[in-house]
């Protein structure tokens, strides 16, 4: 064990010195030098992030460089042996989605659904949280009666509220019914259909806004409520100076993720309305998925539509950083 | 579609004559011997996955299975239920992979020459497996082949029928059910003023829609000549009997989702006297609130004809072998097994599923369902699909579109405008 450790530094040491006497390593081989010890314990994390995001993204690019199918990649299965004939075709796959006219009506259905959704979060969100930042009776209660809908599973909601929607057996058209109203076809108009997977997914994504708001909320110090109540700030003036400046830090984080987060909201479309009525409710990624997945299996098509989805993303992403810091914000 | 009739026709001939049939395999005795010699050492593992209704049909299979491994102590079969909807990518998935795929799988027989033509399954051709191929009904078996060779052998076919409620239609003055698509919109407005019931319930679905597609002469494409016709004069007329069913209100107001669901509990619950549905339904119904005391309400007809004539679409599962098995020759028994006369005629008479092969028809374990001969007649009209590989991508398209005419969005001949676009970026090269 001893020896084990002077045999060590003993081999180090001249390695060490000849590194210092002249300059030829240059910068790098310093920097290795002295930070090996940091990088063995990142590798770990470097590796595993490497193979599991970093080779599928660049496999994908490559991908949606070609016209790869199921149908002309390579393989072997037992008798049957098929050869490799796709080709690289650079960037037609993007061109041909870009200037489809599927294209664009789906980004623009996909950002508003994006938006509505978001400000709906956010809106409802924040308001739950004032409400429940305030002393009253059974408030522990109430609180974990609207964190549910985020306990239970995306899928699992989505199903009842399918069922919930359904136009001639669903529960609520049976009391719409009941009450002497005329059903309304919640998941078979276009319109309606719209509006129902917003609502579904806005019942699905409140409870994270209101968590996280209510901990920024309780991150604002009361004195200066107590402090503007003093000098006679009318609850407005109160809730519009102290209340969203000290959350901003909070809605900043949660506004983005959530952008994503719905966004890329798979469950709510494909399980609610599977995209109908008549592709009506289709956005970018359930329209990408059925590429992908529908009949012999289009990788390239599929590929570019997840690159275009990601630097949509990205680009939104840039901006809204870019906004944020001209306001003066840290991160 | 001559093939169709052709083949049903043989089938109720060799039930009527149903002794001749012992001597039409004397040429295959010779050689069933030297196979099942070779066939008892045969051992191994076979992975079967079903993709039947895992309540009400998976233990019928089971028991086939049971036989089997009677007969052939030592191969061990490993019985897999994959959800129906679910086994079309999952088997894609692991048969490209090469893990976790199973050794035979019950394909729905769209999918057949698609995975067929991706290299997925094994040619059946001078195996155990294609056994007396002679026996199975046309329509069914040309599923099966691809490219000139075999790839899967049918285990049960099904087609549309029109299903009624005897006692609604007798309410509104009909007791025959309509045999043309102008006396099917008679009766189901007969049915709604006289007998309070909704007359026909329709399912928005793409593979509901080709009884009027075929039934006006078209169809969605002309393999033969490369042509895509789902836009075609025809084809249109078809689709606008659908279009005014709805608007006349001889068809209630189709739900767009979970359409095939809600036709079916209108039907059950008595709210409608008429649907479109396929034998695989035939449990589901006699379950239902006015079929249950009274199983001779339920009627079953073919579907109505149009102007050229009574044509629907050719339904069932086959039997394919991965190509990638590690256990060929154990795939290959066990599918001869699963897919002789007997084992058909067994599943018939406990499911009410339609045999594909002929001589199942006249065995007595068949004849005890009557399910099985009330199915004969529609049969008939089975009109054999486009067997392509890109067969399965053509009804996404269609059900858009139907999606869009039921709920008033689009005009019939916009929208199968619409649907032929979408199939020249499947097909290439195919014409409009």
């Amino acid at each position: 064990m001893t020896t084990q450790v002077v045999d060590g530094t003993a081999a180090g040491a001249p390695s060490r010195g000849r590194a210092r006497r002249p300059r030829r390593e240059g910068g790098a081989g310093r920097f290795l030098a002295r930070h090996w010890y940091a990088w063995a314990m990142c590798a770990p994390v470097v590796i595993v992030t490497l193979v599991l995001i970093g080779y599928p993204l660049v496999r994908g690019l490559y991908l949606s460089l070609t016209d790869a199918t199921e149908a002309n990649m390579g393989r072997t299965i037992g008798m049957n042996v098929i050869p490799s004939t796709y080709e690289f075709v650079g960037l037609s796959n993007y061109a041909d989605i870009v200037t489809s006219s599927e294209f664009l009506s789906r980004l623009g259905w996909t950002v508003t659904w994006t938006v509505v959704c978001v400000a709906l979060h956010y809106g409802i969100g924040l308001g739950l949280a004032l409400l429940l930042n305030r002393p009253m009776r059974l408030r522990s209660l109430y609180r974990m009666l609207l964190v549910l809908p985020w306990a239970v599973p995306a899928f699992v909601s989505a199903f009842i509220w399918r069922y919930l929607l359904n136009g001639e057996f669903g529960v609520v058209n049976a009391m719409l019914r009941a009450a002497g109203l005329a059903g309304v076809d919640w998941l078979d108009d276009p319109l309606w259909a719209k509006a129902s997977v917003i609502a579904v997914n806005v019942w699905l994504g409140v409870p994270f806004m209101m968590l996280a708001l209510l901990g920024g909320l309780q991150a604002i110090p009361r004195e200066l409520y107590e402090a503007a109540e003093v000098d006679g700030a009318t609850p407005w003036q109160r809730f519009r100076h102290i209340t969203l400046p000290g959350l901003r830090p909070v809605s900043s984080t949660v506004v983005l993720l959530g952008t994503i987060w719905t966004f890329n909201q798979f469950p709510v479309i494909f399980l609610v309305t599977r995209g109908g009525p008549g592709g009506s409710s289709e956005i970018l990624v359930t329209y990408a998925y059925r590429q992908a997945f529908e009949g012999i299996r289009n990788y390239s098509g599929s590929a570019a539509w997840g690159v275009l989805i990601l630097v949509l993303l990205i680009v939104l992403a840039v901006v809204y950083r870019r906004a944020l810091r001209r306001q003066g914000e840290a991160w | 579609m001559r093939r169709g009739i052709s083949a049903a026709a043989a089938a109720a001939a060799l039930a009527l004559a149903v002794s001749a049939c012992g001597g039409q395999d004397t040429p295959t005795p010779s050689a069933a011997p030297a196979k099942s010699a070779d066939a008892s050492a045969v051992s191994g593992e076979v992975t079967w996955w079903d993709t039947s209704d895992a309540t009400n049909e998976g233990p019928v299979f089971q028991d086939l299975i049971k036989d089997f491994q009677a007969k052939y102590p030592k191969i061990k079969v490993n019985y897999v239920n994959v959800p129906f909807a679910d086994a079309q990518n999952k088997f894609k998935t692991a048969a490209q992979s090469g893990s976790g795929a199973p050794d035979v799988l019950r394909a729905e027989v769209g999918w057949v020459a698609e995975f067929a033509s991706l290299g997925y399954l094994a040619p059946l051709e001078g195996t155990p497996a294609l056994d007396k191929p002679e026996d199975f009904l046309a329509s069914p078996a040309s599923s099966g082949k691809y490219n000139g060779k075999t790839y899967a052998v049918p285990q049960v076919t099904d087609t549309l029928g029109l299903l009624y409620n005897k006692e609604l239609l007798k309410k509104a003055g009909h007791d025959a059910p309509p045999k043309t698509f102008q006396e099917l919109k008679q009766v189901a407005l007969d049915v709604k003023s006289k007998a309070g019931a909704d007359g026909l319930a329709l399912n928005v679905d793409a593979y509901f829609l080709l009884p009027f597609i075929y039934g006006e002469g078209g169809d969605l494409l002309d393999v033969a000549s490369k042509k895509i016709t789902v836009a075609s004069p025809q084809s249109t007329a078809g689709v606008k009997i659908v279009e005014d069913l709805i608007t006349s209100g001889a068809a209630a107001k189709p739900a767009i989702q979970d359409s095939y669901t809600n036709a079916e509990t209108a039907f059950k619950e008595g709210k409608v006297a008429m649907i479109f549905n396929g034998p695989w339904s035939n449990t589901d119904n006699l379950g239902g609130k006015v079929f249950k005391d009274k199983p001779d309400n339920f009627g079953i007809a073919p579907v109505p004809s149009g102007s050229a004539k009574a044509g629907s679409p050719t339904g069932g599962h086959d039997y394919a072998v991965y190509a990638g098995s590690k256990n060929l020759d154990a795939s290959y028994l066990f599918v001869q097994f699963m897919d002789s006369a007997e084992s058909q005629a067994k599943v018939a008479g406990k499911l009410g599923l339609l045999p594909a092969r002929q001589s199942a028809y006249a065995m007595p374990d068949a004849q005890a369902n009557d399910m099985i001969a009330k199915w004969k007649e529609p049969m008939a009209s089975a009109v054999e699909r486009p067997w392509i590989p890109e067969g399965g991508q053509l009804f996404q398209p269609l059900l858009e579109g139907y999606q869009k005419i039921a709920a008033g969005q689009k005009g019939t001949d916009a929208a199968l405008q619409d649907v032929a676009k979408a199939y020249q970026g499947i097909l290439k090269g195919w014409s409009l």
